[in-house]
Formats: C-alpha cells, structure tokens, sequence
C-alpha cells in the first residue's frame, strides 16, 4: 500500500514540478515584490518594506490612462459583445439551411493570429496622409457623405471605437459558440406547450428561453468581464507596442512595460499594478456571483 | 376562442414568418460579411503590387492586375526572416504540446485511477490553480527565467507552458470513463501500471488527447506576451512577435501588401487545421476553453 501511493506521487511529479515552480512560488513572489519598495533590476535589493509601490502606481499618470482606457473598454465590449452573441445566436437556432456554414465561418476570428489579424484591422481603417490613400473604412465613410477619420493615430473615441471593434470581433466566436449550445438544449417540450398555448413569441423569449439560458448568460458575462480586463495583445496589433505614446495602454500592458523593454526594470511596480489588477477582477466576479444569485432567487420567489 | 387559435396561429406563420426568416438571414449574412472582410482585403491585397498599392487613393476591391512577386519575395528574399518565425513557431508548438502532454497523461492517470494519500486535498489544490491569472505569476517566471541564463533560448520560451490544470482535469474525466472491469482484468494479467496506462488509457481516450493537443497548438501559434518578453534574438522570434518586428521596423512599414501576404501565410495553418478538424475543436472550445 505505501509503495502504491508513492507511485501515484511519482506520476504527479512532473506537473507538481513545473507547477510549483512556475505558478505557486511567483504566485507568493509577486506579493512579496509588491511590498518591497525601491526594488528594481539593476539595484536588487529593497530600502524598505510598505505600501509604496502601490501609491506610486495609483499616482502615476500612465496607470490612471490605462486603467480608464481598460475600463472603458470594458464597458463596452463586455454588454455588447454578449448582446450580439445573444442576437446572433438566436438568429442561427432559428434556421436549418446554411447553419453550419455560418457557424464555421463565425467561428474564424477564434483561430486567427490576434497580432496578425490586427494588422489587418489597422490596415482597413487607416488612413494615410503622406501617401493620400484613405484606407477601406474611410473610403466607405466618404461614399456616404461623412468627413473622414484616423481612427488609427487620430482622436482618441476613434481609437477606442476601432480597439472595441476589434476586441468584439476576437470575442464573438466563443460566445455564439455557448449561446447556440445552451440554446439547443432548451427542451422542446416548453416551447411546443407555449405554441399551444398562443403564447406571443417575445413572451416565450422572455418566459422561457432567457430563463433557462440564463446561467450561460452570466458565464459568458463573468468570462468576458476576466477576459476584457486583462486586454493587451488586441491594442498591441493596432497601435503597436508604444501604447503609452499612443494613449491606449491597458493594465496588463502597464504591468508589462514596468517589466521589460524601455520603461522597464521595475518588478516591484509591474507587481503592484498586477495586483491591483486581480482585485479589481475579484470585485467584479464576486459582485457578478452576488447578481446571479440574487436574480435566481427573485426567479424563484415569484413564480412561487 | 380555442377554435381561432390554431388558424391565427399559422397565418402569423406563414406571412410574418417568410418576412422574419428573410431578417434573421439577412442579420446572418451580415455578420458573416462583418467576420469574412478582414481575411478577404488581407488576400487581395496580399496580390496587389506594391507600385499599384501605392498609387492607390481609394483602395481596390479587386487587384487590377494580379501578382505573386510578394509570396516570392517573403520565401525567396533571405533578408526577410518570416520562414525563420515560422520555423521557430512549428518547432515550439510540437516541442511545447508534445511535453505537456506526457506531464499531463501521467498526472490526470495518478488522479483517475491510483489511489494514495491526499489525493482529494491534491486535486482541489490543482483546481484551484485554474483561477490564478497568468498576468499574476508572468512577473516572478520572467525573473526565474532571467536568472537562469534561459532568455533567448528555447527552454526558456517553453517551460513555463508545459503543464496546464485544466487539461490535466479535462483528461482526468475522459480516464474516469473508462470502466473499473478493464483495469481490474489488466491486473489480474500482471499488467503493470504504466503499460495500462500506454496500451489502454490512452487509445480509449484518443479523442479527448487529440482535442487537447489541438488547442494547444493553436494556443502556441498565437502566443504573443511570454515570447515578447524572453527574447530579444530574432533567431527566436516567433510569428506573433515577428509580424510585430515585421511592422514596426521592418518592410512592412512601407511594403503593406508584402506584410498582407506574410499575415495570409501565418493565418493559413491554422484556418486549415480548423477545417480538418472543425468539429473537435469546437467542442473542446465549449468545454472550457477562453481566448486568453
């Protein structure tokens, strides 16, 4: 018997191993580099121990750019995302010709190079003085009379608008992807019994489908809400990676920047702000949990 | 009224139905425009030669004349090191999926069908591993990496990917399926452990392994921020990082439809292995998978 059990250790050695090594020391690493103040690469020691790192985080004026540039995106492309999706979803569940090949094709965005795809994205709405050209979404924009736009280097709500854009597009795929899921397995039956009753097709939406639907409706709202706060690569392929010039960095590009690269060599800093970070998340999930099960309840109560 | 029911039903039916259903396709095709327009100005202009791309004011739905000079040029020109990115990408992806997958076989086998101390305490811990943000634990791996002298090298870019919960529960589930009876019959032969594990385990979980392995590679392909931070060596770079290096400072600056075509060459593997493999992948997304 004992030497059973130490056999089962030796399977789980490899990923305890690489596990241990690579996500539960960093994982008390970056607490510690958090509270060391006046840690960087090239000095390696620390002058104290405190909350400095964060003050000077939430004082800096790159993080308080990136922290507003991540939660409008957020804002934005978390509801609109899933209402699409929702939309979308709908629509496919309701068709039996050409449904596979929509679902394919919807499909693509998820298995696409997010670098290379942004290249493109930053191609069709860029809009090129020096040269004249005025890029493809412009070239629409003027064919309807409107002025035209650098969405690329020009005011920042183009910038944005184009960065939730792309982010919908990256995020839609796994979003129909569930929603159809969940959708197909709605039973029938409730659906055949509302026919029956002459129950109005926006009641039966409202009745019957949401409901049921309802807990993959809050996954994908706690998914998307993770997802969008750690945005980073998406801006990177429009703007490229001088985010802070270009006034589009996010948290995690700050947390990177403070890392590595020009403006790098503070692990304490990048900690910080990775920490801040994780707790901004943990709120948002636990208040969404908080929603879910409030609004379960409230279900439950007034059907009863 | 229950008599007018059914009738009022079916004209709503057939008159307003024909009209929604003609909606619904219309919003479809829509989006599907909306999700086939970046891929279908990538290809075109990816044809397009740079003079008459230039002389564009308003870009050309369809290439007036039609070239391959921009294929040649990534393929044949050595100055341009995109079959070095890609070279680098195929080799980490196998590199990385095929490790993994050993480390993950051996810990989701321990957990499905050996028995030992802690094993319940064991598994939570791992599951509990799945909420922690890489962005949290990227900081203290870049430090570890840096100071073992493993930035620019190819351990370095694969070691900390190896191993992931997730798959490692996923398999774990796929293990439980197979019934106690075969396992109890192996040991009687004197079957041990391991080749149980090899002869059996493993080709009746054959599906789940490939869906794994499958999401691995195209989470290898894309992957942007570990590579970006780790190397500095173009030797190294890989297709995320080198499209970046490609615009920023290289011929993409000013050669858009040489970059175009160098994007429709990192595309393309991955759009064909998601058409062989469709139906997989899109299963093992729904199970869990996220766009990190």
């Amino acid at each position: 018997m004992k030497k059973f059990g130490l056999k089962a250790w030796l399977y789980l050695l490899p990923a305890i191993l690489f596990l241990v090594v690579f996500m539960v020391y960093p994982l008390i690493d970056v607490v510690i580099y958090s509270f060391e103040e006046g840690f960087t690469t090239t000095s390696q020691t620390a002058t104290g121990v405190g909350i400095g790192n964060f003050s000077t985080v939430l004082r800096d004026p790159y993080f308080i750019q990136a922290l507003k540039n991540t939660f409008v995106l957020v804002a934005i492309t978390v509801p609109v995302s899933t209402g699409l999706a929702l939309l979308i979803s709908l629509g496919l569940s309701s068709i039996k010709k050409l449904r596979e090949f929509f679902q394919t094709v919807y499909f693509l965005p998820y298995v696409t190079n997010t670098l290379a795809v942004g290249l493109v994205f930053m191609m069709l709405f860029n809009k090129n003085e020096s040269s004249g050209s005025v890029g493809m979404i412009n070239t629409f924009i003027r064919f309807f009379g409107g002025p035209t736009i650098d969405f690329i280097n020009g005011p920042y709500w183009a910038k944005m608008l184009v960065l939730c854009l792309y982010t919908v597009w990256i995020v839609l795929p796994f979003k129909i992807l569930i929603l159809t899921s969940a959708l197909a397995s709605v039973k029938k039956d409730y659906y055949n019994a509302a026919k029956v009753d002459g129950t109005s097709k926006f009641r039966t939406f409202t009745h019957i489908t949401l409901p049921m639907i309802s807990p993959m409706l809050f996954y994908l709202f706690i998914t998307g809400f993770i997802g969008a706060f750690k945005a980073y690569s998406d801006a990177v392929a429009l703007f490229g990676t001088k985010l802070n010039e270009a006034g589009m960095n996010t948290i995690v590009g700050y947390v990177y920047d403070k890392l590595y690269g020009d403006s790098g060599g503070y692990p304490s800093y990048a900690s910080a702000a990775a920490l801040i970070l994780f707790f901004i998340i943990l709120t948002i999930t636990v208040i969404n949990l908080i929603v879910r099960n409030k609004l379960t309840y409230k279900g439950g109560g007034g059907r009863a | 009224m229950r008599d007018r029911h059914p009738k009022d039903l079916k004209k709503q039916y057939t008159f307003g139905g024909i009209a929604g259903k003609a909606g619904v396709y219309f919003m479809l095709a829509l989006w599907a425009l909306m999700v086939l327009f970046p891929f279908y100005f990538m290809i075109i202009t990816s044809f397009k030669s740079y003079g008459s791309y230039s002389a564009e004011i308003t870009p050309a739905i369809v290439p007036k004349t039609w070239t391959v000079a921009n294929y040649s040029s990534l393929f044949g020109d050595s100055s341009v090191p995109l079959p070095r990115y890609l070279l680098n990408t195929a080799f980490f992806a196998i590199v990385t999926t095929a490790i993994m997958v050993v480390v993950i076989v051996l810990a989701a086998f321990a957990f499905a069908r050996l028995s030992f101390r802690g094993k319940n305490i064991v598994f939570v811990l791992f599951l509990s591993l799945m909420m922690i943000p890489s962005e949290l634990v990227i900081i203290t791996n870049f430090v570890t990496i840096t100071d073992l002298n493993l930035r620019n090298t190819y351990l370095g870019l694969i070691l900390p990917s190896v191993t992931s919960v997730f798959y490692i529960y996923l398999l774990k589930e796929s293990f439980e399926l197979v019934p106690d009876e075969v396992y109890k019959a192996a040991k009687v032969d004197g079957t041990s452990d391991f080749k149980f594990l090899i002869r059996i385990m493993v080709p009746m979980s054959k599906s789940t392994i490939i869906t794994v392995i499958i999401l691995k590679v195209i989470e290898c392909w894309n992957s942007y921020v570990w590579p970006r931070l780790i190397t500095r060596d173009p030797d190294h770079f890989l297709v995320s990082q080198g499209i970046q290096e490609i615009r920023e400072n290289g011929f993409g600056k000013e050669n858009v439809p040489a970059m175009m075509a160098a994007v429709v060459i990192i595309s393309v593997p991955l759009i064909v292995l998601f058409l062989i493999f469709r139906r997989k992948i899109m299963e093992g997304v729904s199970r869990g998978g996220t766009k990190g």
